[in-house]
């Protein structure tokens, strides 16, 4: 159903370092427009013209833009219905897939009712071919040639009930495509009744029509007004009284057993959202003293095996995985204990060393499982934590130093031994060389004041002991 | 990454859960307590993940139902009485008569594009019942699905369409009865003739007929088109399109009707 755009040519070396620059500014590009709030991005539906009917991947023959005469020709052309229409339509609409010949399109006048015409029409050929012109329209980057579209609306939605697969799959693109285009486009859909047109959508057995339908509530739900103006009566308490939790819990396993198969490939893009709503639920504010509560160790087995399977490709799945494991274990046992005793630490410690944000959670759950208490903190402390802990005193970023002075704090609290261990493994130098910095001096403090000074006196004390002990010479 | 060797998902064996210890709040100057952490939409914690995204949504080519399904076949004819429309593909064919019979008023053989048009024509149109109870109470349904609203005349449900619902005045599946015998409206010459109907069937032919007389008259001026110089005006190329009937259209058991209407109204 979705394939990549195929490569139009081998690129040689020099090709090849043209991609990877035009894919960097790709994407420093969309990382401007998000920081902006306008991250926006259309999907289109195009026969694939480089698959030929033998299935050979050919050379594309670039389709020509079209003059101003060209276009009222055609549209003329098929008034009259000289040519075979669809022939004429199908012309146009390749003419349509350059920007120049979409505003041309759109500035002539009747042009954009005639299309609407043949657009409902009921000559299915010329209707489905007038279709696609509409929808490399609602593609345009250019919003005037987008909302130049508007006309054709209500005759999107009225076509959503019926029954033609390609062609309703179609419509909700188009529709998809124009919602996302601007508040004014959204002040027409909405009075048009498009939710309960998508809603009758739902029903359809067609995996295509469904991923349609995904796509346009995808679009408006991105809307600024979404949670005021489209789904002011949906709210989390709502989903999970539907029992929302648990049918999420099981797709993310499913989707957890598929990894040992061999089609992976965008993997993480279905990954991806549903720990967001997992850990969006979760984050719930308890309404009545009733928070969503999880309880599916394989949860957390599915989670540490994305973690491992997307480190190097897809790191922003590592950390986008640790939120929801905070969010787990932030409140249950269950998964505090589950992470020691199915043997998962090593892999948690592993993560220690990896970005920011990562390093951060990562401590963030140690100090979860510790502050369960001392037999947490044993086994904590048996599985090698302080070493790893170390490590992460000697980085200097503030905040992740911070977090780790929590957790010795935790561990120093419930497990006095883990102080001797820490003293022994040079920890007070450790710690010493962030004592002038103020937002950790105080921590640094308490820790040595507390527990580690009383420790080493009691070592000094003990060899003092022992020397006295000894028989003098 | 270090998991444990046989680590899998299908794993579910009862383990003991580790005694918690009561929670303390947190002591000086510590300030460490477990939370569930939520980020707002616009958080650039989800920058990289949402990145990713678009860059293969702006990467990706969705092809139009699955090749398989696009297989020809060797050419078949439509099997509706009257109907002889050839395809040589399966979707083709669905299309087509999703578009022309599956929702066909067996009264009037009109096509709609869905049930609810259809049953609310028959209703309408073909329901003696109807033309009665109206005149005692609202009875012409608005026909956006999900709006209740009635209303006591045609009149009046366009014009709730198009104040409440935005629908464009010229709505073409809502379409009124009563067929008036007024002149048809000129329409100067323009680049583009806009009113001319696109539509050889049988249904819409005849609607376009009915269009054009009952629009209202504020309605002509609803889009001006201004004069140019093109070269055919527009009543000789209406003309020139009544007479061609392209040769891949058969017209069955609703073509004589056509025929009449054009004696009848020309």
């Amino acid at each position: 159903m979705w394939s990549r755009r195929s490569c139009r040519y081998r690129p040689d070396a020099s090709g090849l370092e043209e991609l990877r620059a035009r894919r960097r500014e790709q994407e420093s590009a969309l990382r401007k427009a998000r920081r902006q709030q306008q991250l926006v991005s259309k999907r289109l539906l195009r026969e694939d013209s480089l698959v030929n009917g033998d299935g050979q991947a050919g050379v594309e023959i670039a389709s020509e833009p079209l003059s101003e005469q060209e276009i009222l020709q055609l549209l003329r052309d098929v008034q009259r219905g000289t040519e075979e229409r669809k022939k004429l339509l199908s012309h146009l609409r390749k003419g349509l897939q350059h920007k120049e010949t979409q505003q041309k399109f759109v500035r002539l006048e009747g042009s954009m009712q005639v299309l609407i015409g043949l657009f409902t029409s009921s000559l299915a050929n010329v209707q489905m071919e007038a279709a696609r012109c509409l929808h490399e329209l609602s593609h345009s980057s250019d919003p005037a040639v987008a909302e130049a579209c508007l006309p054709s609306t209500s005759y999107l939605l009225t076509y959503l009930s019926g029954h033609s697969v390609e062609f309703t799959e179609l419509c909700l693109y188009t529709l998809g495509n124009l919602a996302v285009e601007s508040d004014a486009v959204r002040k027409q859909l909405l009075p048009q009744g498009i939710i309960p047109a998508l809603a009758s959508c739902i029903q359809s057995p067609h995996v295509a029509v469904l991923e349609g339908l995904g796509y346009v509530l995808s679009q408006l739900l991105q809307a600024r007004e979404a949670p005021t103006k489209i789904m002011p009566h949906v709210n989390n308490m709502l989903l999970i009284s539907q029992g929302i939790v648990s049918t999420l819990v099981l797709l993310l396993l499913e989707l957890a057993s598929m990894m040992s198969k061999a089609a992976t490939e965008g993997l993480e893009l279905l990954i991806c959202p549903v720990l967001r709503c997992l850990s969006n639920l979760l984050a719930e504010d308890e309404t009545e003293g009733c928070k969503v509560q999880i309880q599916d160790e394989r949860l957390l087995v599915a989670l540490f095996l994305f973690m491992q399977y997307f480190l190097q490709q897809h790191p922003f799945l590592v950390q986008e995985c640790l939120w929801l494991l905070n969010n787990l274990t932030a409140d249950e046992p269950i998964f505090c204990s589950a992470v020691l005793t199915l043997d998962l630490l090593p892999a948690l410690l592993q993560l220690l060393s990896c970005s920011r944000m990562v390093t951060l959670l990562a401590l963030t759950v140690l100090c979860n499982i510790a502050e369960k208490g001392p037999a947490y903190c044993h086994q904590l402390h048996q599985k090698a934590v302080l070493p790893s802990l170390l490590s992460t005193l000697a980085l200097s970023d503030a905040q992740v130093v911070g977090q780790s002075l929590e957790l010795l704090h935790l561990l120093f609290l419930h497990l006095p031994e883990a102080a001797d261990d820490f003293l022994s493994q040079a920890g007070l130098q450790a710690l010493e060389q962030h004592q002038d910095n103020p937002q950790l001096q105080e921590r640094v403090r308490a820790l040595s004041e507390t527990y580690l000074q009383p420790a080493a006196a009691s070592l000094i004390s003990c060899a003092g002991a022992s020397a006295a002990v000894l028989p003098s010479s | 990454m270090l998991l444990p060797p046989e680590l899998s998902v299908s794993l579910r064996v009862e383990r003991p859960v580790l005694p918690v210890r009561l929670r303390t709040p947190p002591r000086a100057p510590f300030c460490f307590s477990p939370s569930r952490l939520r980020f707002h939409r616009q958080h650039e914690f989800f920058e990289d993940g949402d990145i990713h995204r678009h860059l293969y949504l702006q990467d990706i080519l969705t092809n139009v139902t699955e090749v398989t399904e696009r297989s020809k076949v060797s050419e078949f004819c439509c099997h509706i009485v009257g109907c002889c429309q050839v395809f040589d593909t399966l979707e083709g064919y669905e299309h087509h008569y999703n578009t022309l019979h599956r929702n066909m008023c067996s009264f009037c053989k009109r096509s709609f594009p869905s049930v609810h048009l259809l049953d609310t024509h028959i209703l309408e149109w073909h329901d003696s019942l109807f033309q009665i109870m109206a005149e005692k109470q609202n009875m012409y349904q608005c026909l956006v699905e999900g709006c209740v609203e009635k209303f006591k005349s045609s009149k009046d449900r366009k014009d709730h369409l198009v104040k409440v619902h935005l629908y464009p005045s010229d709505f073409r599946f809502d379409k009124p009865k009563k067929a008036k015998s007024s002149t048809k409206h000129r329409k100067p010459p323009s680049k583009l003739d806009v009113s001319m109907p696109m539509d050889v069937n049988v249904e819409t032919f005849e609607q376009s007929q009915v269009d054009s007389m009952e629009i209202c008259p504020s309605e002509s001026v609803e889009n001006p088109t201004q004069p140019v110089s093109g070269p055919i005006s527009s009543l000789q190329e209406k003309k020139l399109y009544k007479s061609r009937i392209p040769s891949t259209i058969c017209f069955g058991q609703g073509a004589s009707r056509g025929f009449k209407s054009m004696k009848k109204k020309v």
